[in-house]
């Protein structure tokens, strides 16, 4: 029945190779993404409700919950309020080696986690380079939460970054001259003027940001050292769950990340697909 | 003309604490890790360089590589072909499908295939009865990869030849040309920087991943450690030199996916100016 409705379909079709790149894209799609997450579901639908309640209302899962969510909060909001600078100084400013700040930009995309991860920690134990002054300071980063929010912080720059840079050079030029010939001082002028176009970039960056930090691994574990209840993330309870091969336990507590990452995606999308539809005045 | 932020104290203000802030975050990490590397002398270096198992976990990561972004290149043509020239029911659907390994942590990643394909796993007891192993082989590492890194190409695509139409390639149909010759002499020559970008993207990915991996690898030394993976054992056996010669490797290779993304960018940029 679909497959007539398709075939129909496709014999309007100018262009060719229709059925050979939906076959292709079909099988792929079922064995590489939708396969393997019906085993998670399979493995799931083995507990009963009240199973499922206590393995992912642990209290040691509970705490990590709690840790990832704080740090992830904190990182995204540092870098919103960074990739916002870097964008703003990378488009509106000339300065020697530009081009090589904005290339760096995209380090942390292209650098392996776990390479960032051993970095980090190794410059911000107690006998790194950064850590011993922060120590001497009475501010250790090295196995607390700020040290897991630093590490995701620097997984997740270029997401703000990447998303209001292209959104600034697009800005024409009379947005600025009419809030200066009225006489606005900077500051003002860029929370009246300027912020209100980069808003829907901000938010969507630092929406994928958030939701990139909350499942970080490479990176985060470890600098965070991993003492239960204080610096275990989410993650790093799936891995310890599947080491000790509970593998239900695992499965649990990893449909509540999958669950909690797809819902805000979905949302980023929705609040993106929208603002663009107001821009364009496709909702009037 | 004036600006909003044109004030030399308020643009020095800014610079100043972007570049500070840039070398603290992203330029000392990276001069760390070729110190560390390199904190024993050159000759430690290239004897932790040659040291069996990394090679063999060099060798691994080639053989992951090697296999994951053909095969993702390949899957990512069809897709952006079939999502921008065709319309359908589903292609949203599809398109939101794609983007799940980017939303997923690599750990879940590496679960739902160890859940699939472990001893205990819906194929992997099948699999089993034929002697074919999966997890904790090369098999399941190459297939989580694959996982992990199939949206980089496709996501490359989809919005370029969207934004360049059908309209060429429909000339061409009406010219008689086949839909080989199409791809070949109409359609590739416009998307041939888009694929290599996302090519080098997958690549470096590709070589990086961790989470996913070290799940259904089971880091047998010198047999499923990938370099990351290696990075991490050496790492918690205290050789910190010798984590951060493999790590340096990777470093390496970051480097030049990023100077290959500004290579790409600025030949865009000169030909737009040119035209």
């Amino acid at each position: 029945m679909i497959a007539a409705t398709l075939r129909r379909q496709a014999s309007r079709r100018v262009l060719p190779g229709f059925g050979l790149s939906l076959g292709v894209t079909l099988t792929f799609v079922s064995l590489i993404l939708l396969l393997p997450l019906t085993s998670l579901v399979g493995q799931l639908s083995q507990l009963s409700l009240s199973q499922y309640w206590f393995l992912i209302s642990d209290p040691r899962i509970l705490a990590s919950y709690r840790v990832t969510l704080l740090a992830a909060a904190v990182a995204a909001l540092f870098n919103a309020a960074f990739g916002l600078l870097m964008a703003w100084v990378l488009v509106r400013y000339e300065f020697p080696g530009k081009r090589l700040v904005d290339a760096l930009m995209d380090l942390p995309f292209a650098l392996p986690t776990a390479v960032a991860g051993v970095t980090l920690a190794t410059l911000y134990s107690s006998q790194g380079w950064v850590g011993r002054w922060l120590e001497t300071l009475g501010l250790p980063i090295a196995y607390t939460w700020v040290g897991i929010a630093l590490a995701m912080a620097f997984t997740s720059i270029p997401f703000v970054v990447r998303t209001v840079q292209p959104i600034l050079e697009d800005l024409p030029s009379e947005v600025d001259e009419a809030a200066v010939t009225l006489g606005a001082r900077d500051g003002h002028a860029f929370r009246r003027v300027i912020l209100p176009h980069l808003w829907p970039a901000l938010v969507t960056g630092t929406g994928l940001a958030f939701v990139r930090s909350l499942g970080e691994f490479g990176a985060v574990i470890f600098i965070a050292g991993g003492k239960p209840f204080e610096t275990e993330i989410t993650s790093l309870m799936i891995f310890v769950k599947l080491q000790e091969y509970d593998y239900a336990g695992a499965a649990a507590v990893a449909s509540i990340v999958l669950a909690t990452s797809l819902a805000l995606l979905l949302l980023i999308n929705l609040w993106q697909g929208r603002f663009i539809r107001r821009l364009h005045g496709g909702g009037a | 003309m004036i600006r909003i932020g044109d004030a030399p104290g308020v643009r020095r203000l800014l610079i100043g604490v972007a570049l500070v802030l840039t070398a603290l975050f992203l330029l000392l990490p990276l001069v760390a890790i070729f110190a560390q590397a390199l904190m024993g002398g050159i000759d430690l270096y290239w004897q932790n360089l040659s040291d069996r198992y990394t090679l063999a976990a060099i060798g691994l990561t080639l053989l992951v590589t090697l296999l994951t972004v053909p095969i993702n290149l390949v899957f990512g043509v069809f897709l952006a072909w079939l999502v921008t020239r065709f319309s359908f029911p589903g292609r949203r659907l599809l398109q939101t499908l794609i983007d799940i390994p980017f939303a997923v942590s690599p750990v879940v990643a590496g679960l739902v295939y160890l859940l699939l394909y472990g001893r205990n796993g819906w194929l992997g007891g099948w699999l089993d009865s034929y002697d074919i192993q999966i997890m904790f082989a090369w098999p399941g590492i190459v297939l989580v990869t694959i996982f992990v890194t199939c949206p980089f190409v496709a996501r490359e695509l989809i919005p370029l030849m969207q934004a360049q139409g059908a309209r060429e390639e429909e000339a061409a149909v009406t010219l008689g040309a086949s839909g080989w010759t199409i791809f070949r002499r109409v359609t590739l020559p416009k998307i041939r920087h888009a694929l290599l970008y996302g090519a080098i993207l997958t690549n470096a990915r590709a070589v990086g991943e961790f989470g996913a991996v070290s799940v259904v690898a089971g880091a047998i030394r010198g047999q499923t450690n990938t370099l990351p993976l290696q990075v991490e054992q050496l790492y918690q056996d205290y050789n910190t030199v010798g984590a951060f010669t493999s790590a340096s490797l990777l470093a390496l290779l970051a480097l030049l996916t990023l100077a290959a993304k500004a290579a790409l960018e600025w030949r865009a940029a000169r030909r737009e100016s040119l035209a």
